[in-house]
């Protein structure tokens, strides 16, 4: 019986595309999110709210990722942003190889921000890193308080959180001190924003936060 | 309007499927024939912390293998347990994923040092002269 030695990541070639990407979006200066949530948790609004307050400010751009339909990439081409869809065909997270292939379509020379939307999943898209900088995760009140505690992997890999829907905690039992103390407990660095898409609430704080992202990476 | 980009139609359905078919990339990469026909086990590390559902990687890497040279082959999965280093007393724990704190002192600032593997570590192959 012979053994063979490999001792290689099974991930090894998406992490080495990925490497790529982060070298060629650090080449242009564009500060990267990759942006995740479970199905219906609010990232499409959240980003189309941003792309009102950042108008003027900010050179935008967006990759959306979706199992089917090019109906995010239209909605966020209303605000006059470069967005390219990659459309997975099934598949339940996006990969490096993808992002690059949808870099193709975008003149990252004239963009400083590049926010991915990933496919709706709170699990897949851990595995994967696409070359951002950052990963946020959204969480909606409506998901209950124990979010966090369910999906570790993800609130650990993330850098920063934005609990969404928070008009709707009257109506709700969702504890929102508890869902924060959750994730602070998986993960004590994380960035937290309380937005609503329909009020507008933490929208102004959260687009702050990226226009001062956007100039340091710009200063270093 | 935005632009659609269809992504190839060989993308995985499932992200075990997607981490099947990459074993099987790299396993094909380590064999004589490259064709995985001699492959009797692939021995793998799977962190508790890898995002992978060990159950639906098994059941991918069979249903994939179907038809195929790999057909047959077993996969052999030692699993991780997450593991870190705590910022206060400087020890080394396993660690509860949803608490986060060091199991001695209850620190809350930890470094991981283990749980997050996903690795193909051998494979075994079956001798020339006696393939099953």
């Amino acid at each position: 019986m012979s053994v063979v030695t490999i001792e290689r990541k099974v991930l090894e070639k998406n992490d080495e595309i990925a490497r790529k990407n982060r070298e060629l979006f650090a080449r242009h200066g564009v500060f990267v999110c990759n942006v995740v949530s479970s199905p219906g948790a609010g990232k499409t609004s959240i980003l189309e709210r941003a792309l009102e307050h950042l108008a003027g400010r900010l050179k935008v751009a967006v990759i959306e990722g979706d199992v089917q339909t090019d109906l995010d990439a239209q909605r966020v081409a209303r605000y006059h942003v470069p967005a390219v869809q990659i459309v997975t065909a099934g598949g339940c997270h996006l990969e490096a190889n993808l992002v690059r292939d949808a870099l193709a379509s975008l003149d990252l020379s004239q963009i400083s921000l590049l926010i991915i939307e990933n496919v709706g999943n709170l699990v897949c898209p851990s595995n994967y890193d696409l070359g951002e900088e950052l990963k946020i995760v959204v969480a909606s009140t409506t998901e209950g308080d124990d979010k966090p505690l369910k999906y570790p992997a993800m609130f650990r890999n993330a850098s920063v959180l934005i609990i969404n829907k928070i008009d709707l905690l009257p109506y709700i039992p969702c504890d929102i001190t508890k869902l924060r103390a959750n994730a602070l407990q998986i993960n004590p660095s994380l960035q937290v924003f309380e937005t609503s898409c329909t009020t507008g609430s933490g929208i102004p704080a959260f687009c702050d936060w990226l226009v001062s992202r956007c100039s340091t990476l710009a200063g270093r | 309007m935005g632009t659609t980009r269809d992504s190839a139609q060989e993308n995985a359905r499932m992200h075990e499927l997607s981490i099947a078919q990459s074993i099987i990339e790299i396993v094909n990469e380590h064999v004589p024939t490259g064709d995985g026909a001699s492959v009797k086990t692939v021995r793998l590390t799977v962190g508790q912390m890898a995002g992978v559902v060990v159950d639906s990687l098994e059941f991918c890497f069979v249903a994939i293998t179907q038809g195929t040279p790999l057909e047959g082959a077993r996969l052999e999965i030692s699993s991780i347990p997450l593991r870190a280093r705590c910022a206060s007393c400087g020890k080394e724990s396993e660690i509860e994923p949803t608490l986060f704190a060091c199991p001695l002192c209850g620190e809350r600032e930890l470094t991981i040092t283990g749980g997050r593997e996903l690795q193909i570590n051998e494979i075994e192959l079956y001798d020339a002269e006696a393939p099953a």
